[in-house]
């Protein structure tokens, strides 16, 4: 669907995961992948019009001009705002709570047995399905589009968290115990630290569900934002202006990953020297 | 000081009970160094679980100080074969973990977590994580841990089984001359026969799973002991060969 914008996130995930080989090839790595999304666009361009009609396809150069346009004007900065901060306040406040959940949970076992079938049950449940609720309950504005992306990054962050206290190897307890460590201790000095890349896995996979969350809520009721602008020219059959908004959030989605790796690197320096 | 009186602990495992210790008597006095040793999986390390506390035993009790021990028994430190520091911590915040613990504050936790360092021949690598370090250096880390937390009672599983003869011997001497210094009760469990002899005032032989008492040797060689040169005296190759002649049958046992 996004053609230009999916093959700049992959780029942006493939490239460190390989290390490129030396002296092989001449060419380094990037270089072909700038060429092959060179010839991506060129194939767009050409397609557009003759292949397909360019009222399902769009092209290139309208997409580009239609975000010069909105860039120049400023007017796309005031949607990116309130999708940005919709999104951050959501996965600040889902992975709070999922955290907090699911260290809890993960140190009460009477806990996690007597909850365990409502947070299955609720777990199950597609939480799109919640937002006419949000809607009713938090009124059109930004509220509802942050609690729509809270609840669908609090459970991604609580089911990481619960499974990685429920992994903390038994002997580091045990050791700190026999130490005279308090139960306070033992949660905050050996279980959450244990815990933490389990928790920042669970960060990883939800940050993009936030984005997804407060796009979402945009789309269903708002009259500002990402998810509104492009419900809003898919409504006008303006394809350039729905291509443009996807990049545009495209490469948010990828600013914001990238934000959360560098986050996870500074925090578990050990894990990194142990690679 | 520690009793253990008719001890039994059996595990099960698919229903099926496996017993791991039967029917273990011994004591232990106050600043006495005890080696417990046996073929390796007889159920040594189980008998150390419950002197500190951190199982239950199936039959009898475990008497520490006058005391049933019934919950987690703080006043020994315990260096299991693993090392268990904390792999985000460093060296230094591993080593002083106890006294974090304890609530003491960082000047001092620095200042006595590096004295130790430095005793377990660590300076330089204060700031390094556990994953930096071999496991020899790690193995150093949690006896240096075990040393500042200064436990009345320090328990050993098979603490230096990893490194190679001439760092164990280094250990070996660091130990006791640490140990003879904070006046602390030792129970070592070991498969190496030498080390028991070189440094326990008694030597335990256990049978082979479940773990019973075969043999009880006292060491009566001097202290402070040379750990370089003790094993070639005569004295020391008397007690080598008893229990040697004793643990052979449980070996023996075992191939047959």
């Amino acid at each position: 669907m996004s053609g230009p914008a999916g093959s700049t996130q992959l780029a942006k995930d493939v490239a460190p995961a390989r290390p490129t080989p030396p002296s092989r090839h001449a060419v380094p790595m990037p270089v072909w992948q700038l060429l092959l999304g060179i010839g991506l666009l060129l194939a767009w361009q050409a397609a557009s019009g003759r292949l397909i009609d360019n009222f399902f396809i769009s092209n290139p150069i309208d997409v580009s001009v239609r975000l010069y346009r909105w860039i120049a004007d400023g007017s796309i900065f005031r949607h990116i705002g309130a999708t940005v901060y919709a999104t951050a306040m959501g996965f600040v406040i889902g992975s709070a709570g999922g955290a907090v959940l699911g260290v809890w949970l993960g140190v009460s076992p009477t806990a996690s047995r007597l909850l365990n079938p409502y947070l299955n049950a609720l777990n199950a449940l597609p939480k799109v399905a919640l937002a006419p609720l949000f809607v009713l309950w938090f009124g059109l504005g930004i509220e509802s589009k942050i609690a729509l992306a809270a609840v669908l990054v609090l459970f991604l962050v609580f089911l990481n968290t619960y499974a990685g206290v429920r992994e903390v190897d038994q002997d580091l307890i045990d050791g700190a115990r026999l130490m005279r460590a308090t139960r306070t201790q033992i949660v905050t000095k050996v279980i959450i630290p244990s815990a933490m890349s389990w928790v920042f896995a669970g960060l990883k996979i939800a940050m993009p569900y936030a984005l997804i969350g407060a796009v979402l809520g945009e789309m269903i009721a708002a009259n500002r934002g990402l998810g509104y602008l492009v419900q809003f020219s898919g409504a006008q059959f303006d394809t350039a202006g729905v291509f443009a908004v996807l990049i545009v959030i495209a490469l948010l989605a990828v600013t914001l990953n990238y934000l959360v790796e560098l986050a996870q690197g500074r925090i578990e320096r050990w894990r990194i020297i142990s690679r | 000081m520690i009793r253990i009186e008719n001890v039994s602990k059996s595990f099960y495992k698919n229903g099926a009970a496996i017993d791991a210790v039967r029917g273990m008597n011994f004591t232990v006095a106050r600043e006495e160094i005890v080696a417990i040793i046996g073929p390796s999986g007889c159920g040594k390390s189980t008998l150390l679980n419950m002197i500190a506390g951190l199982y239950a035993p199936t039959h009898g009790s475990v008497v520490y100080n006058g005391t049933v021990v019934t919950d987690v028994n703080t006043a020994v430190g315990y260096m299991t074969q693993k090392d268990n520091l904390l792999p985000w911590r460093t060296v230094r915040d591993n080593v002083a973990f106890p006294l974090e613990l304890a609530g003491i504050g960082k000047a001092e936790r620095v200042r006595r977590g590096d004295d130790v360092i430095r005793h377990v021949g660590l300076d330089g690598f204060e700031e390094r994580y556990p994953s930096e370090l071999s496991g020899g250096m790690r193995k150093r880390a949690a006896l240096g841990r075990m040393l500042l937390y200064g436990a009345e009672t320090a328990l050993l599983d098979e603490p230096f089984g990893a490194l190679d003869a001439q760092l164990k011997l280094a250990m070996h001497d660091l130990m006791l001359r640490l140990i003879a210094e904070n006046r602390q009760t030792v129970v070592l469990v070991t498969h190496d026969l030498m080390e028991a002899v070189t440094l326990a005032d008694r030597v335990f032989v256990c049978t082979r799973r479940p773990a019973m008492m075969a043999l009880e040797q006292r060491i009566d060689l001097p202290r402070p002991r040379d750990v370089l040169n003790i094993r070639f005296s005569n004295a020391f190759k008397d007690h080598y060969d008893a229990l040697w002649e004793r643990l052979r049958l449980e070996y023996q046992e075992e191939r047959v």
